[in-house]
């Protein structure tokens, strides 16, 4: 049996209703439904979640490790970006 | 509508439970050995599933006996003679697509089966078929995948198929068998007619099969007999393995 044919997927999972998907791992399936079955059985055997992504690897897009300094630095100094500048009363518990 | 001896209940309920323990023993055997990890992982999951209903059967079958007989006691301290699951359960894993098959065929009627039996009059019966008509929902969805896989992939795949559904065919009968037991437990409204299930059974499996591009099996020979005790070479073996431990070290309580 070709496992090189069975491509590799990225799985996500949704704890509950309204969070996001989060990726917890990949595995090998020869098609999406199976990967969805599969990750079923790998990530979801202790209640983790209810819904389920599975995306082929390859399609995955990442930004390079050395475009770092450009991509990310120049939000450090922008402090106006933050909503740090508000008095909050002692009485407003979720902000 | 005359009701259900103590003995007569226990009885219906270890067929139920011996064939979810002997179909999950030979499961585990795959533990450690499947083609890939990802299955490894999904037979020994359904596995652990019909381990788990076949704990409930056997507890509600030894409660209902009233003496004294827990789970433990009827899956680790009966013999060959006295397990009452159908032939299908017991037949060995052979390869990938025997197993696949053997699955495939039992998990078309568990699904079914279980659908039927939430409308028992015995509470826990009803109470079993809820948690496992959705263990056999996924089961069946599984097997069913992987029979369409293997029978619509190459030519090894599909003459492997071919042989396992050829080697397992002839044991559908004790499925929806129904002796006298069977009709006293449905007239007591405790139990369900398991001859009515063949429709949905039928229709399910030859539509699988047609879309695995698979041949209905010609074979024509059909063997029951598990269901009164009458088993096949291969469940002494199973047994021997399944309770050595028990029978070898019985006061042996921690792990």
């Amino acid at each position: 049996m070709g496992k090189r044919d069975w491509p590799l997927w990225e799985v996500f999972i949704q704890p509950r209703a309204g969070l996001n998907h989060k990726h917890v791992g990949s595995l090998r399936a020869p098609d999406a439904d199976m990967a969805i079955s599969n990750a079923r059985d790998v990530y979801t055997r202790r209640g983790e979640g209810e819904s389920i992504w599975v995306v082929r690897s390859t399609d995955i897009h990442a930004s390079a490790p050395d475009d770092r300094g450009m991509l990310y630095d120049p939000s450090d100094d922008k402090i106006y970006r933050h909503p740090t500048f508000y008095d909050v009363p002692e009485d407003v518990e979720h902000m | 509508m005359s009701a259900l001896t103590q003995a007569e209940r226990r009885d219906y309920c270890i067929r139920f439970g011996d064939n979810a323990l002997i179909l999950g023993q030979r499961l585990g055997e795959w533990c450690g050995h499947a083609p890939v990890l990802e299955e490894d992982i999904a037979l020994t999951n359904i596995a652990l599933d019909l381990v788990g209903q076949a704990r409930l059967w056997l507890a509600h079958a030894g409660a209902v006996e009233g003496e004294g007989r827990d789970e433990d006691a009827l899956a680790m301290k009966r013999d060959v003679l006295d397990f009452r699951n159908v032939l299908l359960v017991e037949q060995p894993n052979g390869d990938f697509a025997h197993t696949i098959a053997r699955q495939f065929l039992y998990d078309a009627w568990a699904v079914p089966l279980y659908q039927a039996l939430a409308s028992s009059g015995d509470e826990t019966i009803r109470g079993i078929a809820e948690k496992a008509v959705k263990e056999s929902l996924y089961h069946r969805r599984h097997s069913s995948e992987w029979v369409i896989r293997l029978g619509d992939g190459t030519e090894e795949s599909r003459a492997r198929m071919i042989t396992a559904l050829d080697d397992l065919w002839g044991f559908q009968d004790e499925l929806f068998e129904m002796d006298a037991l069977d009709a006293k437990a449905l007239a007591a409204g405790v139990g369900i007619d398991l001859a009515a299930l063949r429709p949905a059974w039928s229709a399910h499996v030859e539509a699988v099969l047609a879309e695995a591009t698979l041949p209905l099996p010609g074979v024509t020979w059909r063997v029951t007999g598990g269901r009164k005790g009458r088993h096949s070479e291969h469940l002494g073996y199973i047994l021997a393995e399944l309770q050595f431990l028990q029978r070898a070290y019985p006061d042996a309580v921690r792990w």
